[in-house]
């Protein structure tokens, strides 16, 4: 009797096992999701057998969601045109794209389930700080990295695997000097940044050191942590006593949301001007678009251009996200040429579905110094060995609600 | 006129910091318990008043009455789920179970709003103040979230030491047994005691996210914890106290990021508490308590 009890008890044991097994082969969350081809309604026929197959990494939920959204829509968006037309080398292409709410850890994690998705290349991660260590596992893994919009110097400089779409911070503080300077904005300028933010620290370093070249004034200089992101009437304040003229806003689009409101409370209203992390400020839920009238910010895309790359992009965004509009801008626009660059060396280099993630990094590293990529954010885009974009930025500005080119 | 508008953001600051404090200290005054999740309350009163105004279309006056309803019938919720089992467990449990109650407030509305920043709108219609020529500008918010916090003080304290339930407060928080020999209803008097304090918490959440429009899951935690420190610095259980504290710390916590450094502000912010916990213990307005042995 006992016996028997035993014995039921071990098979009803063995059972749950296997039933657990069986669900961690189907349940898995790094399981497969390729895009579905939604450009076209005829099954496209594929040369090759097999997925080539890309990894995404951003935020798709939290503060900077309109980042991670837009990453998303616009990788897919070219991953469907290429498998319409298609695919790479005859392979069909799989996107998958994971959320890390803009954390590192959870970046490092998502990381490793595409990994176990065995991802060849990935295109991530969107935001610079979770970037820098997932650009460390990338090295180590000899894994291709193309970060669409992680723009801090050293979110790609773990190793020469590690690539990016849009300017670096570099860039972005010496050409926001430049143009201050070139276009006589201003001769006192101030600057607030996020002294707990890489991405944000890294553009005021730049812009200073440029400022000092080009002979303006930086009037006051002033900081905030990711704590104390909510009061800024001290600084502004300062930058009012102070006499700036214009005010730099070296962050990401939710401060300085509450810094227009603030600076529009005590009546201080001069040019404001920001790096790319400003786009996007128009979609927050409830914004107020009038306090951010005359705002400048570096970007590379614009919708109101009228070359035949941004047409393109522009009609077939809106006509596959019809309710999605407003994740149409540069985040969309850099992850969408990342998916073309790395279509581009993957062609040059011959990838197939077959290529170790290894392997790819050894083939890439070396194609996308050799391609030329007519993109969405610039012409004959092409890359250094050390991971660098070679195009300049241009400048928008917010004129009645919508994005203008400065 | 630098030193001015320093001197008015501070003071907002602090008032929005005291009208936190006030909750606080209100809770810690009667029941002698720490509500961490206080801050959190804040925050779902301004959630409240964000779906009632900005999504529900309604009147901001209408809207801040339900979220006080609405904050006043949660506070005594969490009182009665929460901390009414704990009466007799020691302080530490209780303690632990309030970060608890935070964070599960927090997840809660991660859960329904979801975590990116939702921008407020001001519940306040009075007009910008300009003084000096042009010079010295204090928004209508400002203004309104000093008035709001000094009359809600005067209150509380004529509450508190002028009506019966007031006495019967007292009267618990001295001696929780003698008060119940006395016929006082000790449990109705502790929740009372959090349903005025989550209505606070309503009232200083719409004022918040008025001064600052962005609203999040964790819009409460750090003004949460700043108020504590303010309630602490002011004396904690005395309700001038924690206006003086939420108002000193405030007009602290701007002049040092408008003339020292702002990256150093909050060091100095907590370098200047523990001067004063280390000359007066009980904070600037708090009693000295004798213990008998």
């Amino acid at each position: 009797m006992k016996m028997k009890r035993i014995i039921a008890v071990v098979l009803a044991l063995a059972l749950v096992f296997a039933f657990a097994a069986c669900g961690k082969n189907t349940d898995d969350p790094a399981d497969p999701t390729p895009v579905e081809n939604n450009t076209d309604a005829t099954p496209v026929a594929f040369a090759n057998e097999g997925t080539i197959k890309i990894g995404g990494i951003g935020p798709i939920t939290g503060d900077l969601a309109q980042y991670g959204m837009a990453v998303k829509l616009g990788a897919e968006l070219a991953v469907a045109e290429i498998n319409a037309a298609g695919g790479i080398n005859g392979y069909e292409v799989a996107f998958n794209m994971q959320d890390d709410q803009g954390d590192a850890e959870k970046s490092v994690n998502a990381y490793n389930s595409l990994k176990d998705w065995d991802m060849q290349m990935l295109m991530g991660t969107v935001t610079s700080t979770p970037c820098v260590a997932v650009s460390a596992e990338a090295a180590a893994d000899n894994m291709l990295l193309l970060t669409p919009s992680g723009s801090s110097i050293d979110a790609i400089s773990a190793g020469d695997t590690c690539f990016r779409v849009c300017f670096s911070d570099d860039n972005q503080g010496i050409v926001a000097a430049d143009y201050i300077a070139d276009n006589n904005l201003a001769t006192k300028v101030g600057v607030i940044f996020n002294s707990s933010d890489s991405y944000s620290t890294g553009i005021k370093d730049n812009l200073l050191t440029e400022a000092a070249a080009r002979g303006f004034e930086i009037v006051a200089e002033e900081a905030f942590t990711n704590d104390s992101a909510t009061d800024f009437s001290a600084q502004i304040n300062n930058m009012q006593a102070a006499g700036a003229e214009l005010v730099f806003l070296s962050m990401y689009y939710t401060p300085a949301s509450l810094i227009l409101k603030q600076a529009r409370d005590i009546g201080y209203a001069p040019i404001f001007f920001g790096p790319d992390g400003m786009d996007g400020i128009l979609g927050m839920e409830n914004f107020d678009t009038t306090l951010a009238e005359g705002l400048r910010y570096l970007t590379p895309f614009l919708e109101t251009a009228t070359d035949d790359a941004t047409v393109k992009f522009v009609t077939n965004f809106k006509n596959s996200y019809p309710d999605q509009a407003s994740y149409l801008n540069q985040f969309a626009a850099d992850a969408y040429d990342a998916i073309y660059a790395l279509k581009a060396a993957s062609e040059l280099a011959n990838v197939t579905a077959d290529t170790a993630a290894s392997e790819v990094g050894d083939l890439l590293k070396v194609a996308l110094t050799q391609v030329s990529v007519d993109g969405v954010t610039g012409t004959a885009m092409s890359w250094a060995a050390d991971g660098e974009p070679q195009k300049q930025p241009r400048v928008a500005i917010i004129n009645d609600g919508t994005v203008a080119a400065a | 006129m630098k030193f001015l508008s320093q001197l008015i953001s501070g003071i907002s600051l602090g008032s929005i910091y005291a009208l936190i404090a006030l909750g606080y200290t209100m809770v810690y005054g009667i029941a002698k318990m720490l509500n961490f999740a206080h801050g959190d309350v804040i925050m779902v009163g301004a959630f409240v008043v964000y779906t009632a105004c900005v999504k529900g279309g309604m009147n901001p006056a209408l809207g801040v009455l339900i979220a006080i309803a609405f904050c006043t019938v949660l506070g005594v919720v969490i009182e009665r789920l929460a901390y009414k089992p704990l009466r007799q467990a020691a302080s530490l449990a209780v303690l632990i179970t309030a970060i608890g109650v935070s964070y599960f407030l927090q997840n809660m509305a991660l859960l329904i709003f979801g975590s990116d920043t939702k921008q407020f709108s001001s519940v306040v219609s009075l007009k910008p103040i300009t003084l000096a020529g042009g010079s010295l500008t204090i928004s209508g918010e400002i203004v309104t979230t000093i008035i709001v916090s000094v009359v809600i003080m005067i209150a509380l304290t004529l509450f508190v030491n002028k009506t019966k339930p007031g006495k019967a407060m007292r009267a618990v928080s001295e001696d929780k047994g003698a008060a119940q020999l006395m016929g006082i209803n000790v449990n109705g008097m502790i929740s009372l005691t959090f349903a005025i304090g989550s209505a606070l918490a309503a009232i200083a959440g719409a004022l918040m996210c008025s001064t600052y429009p962005a609203l999040s899951p964790y819009a409460g935690a750090m003004p949460g914890i700043k108020a504590f420190v303010a309630a602490v610095f002011g004396g904690i259980g005395s309700i001038p106290g924690a206006m003086v504290g939420g108002v000193l710390l405030g007009v602290i916590e701007n002049l040092s990021k408008g003339y020292i450094s702002s990256q150093l502000s909050d060091a100095i912010v907590f370098g200047v508490l523990i001067i004063v916990l280390l000359v007066k213990p009980t904070g600037i307005m708090g009693k000295k308590i004798n213990e008998k042995v």
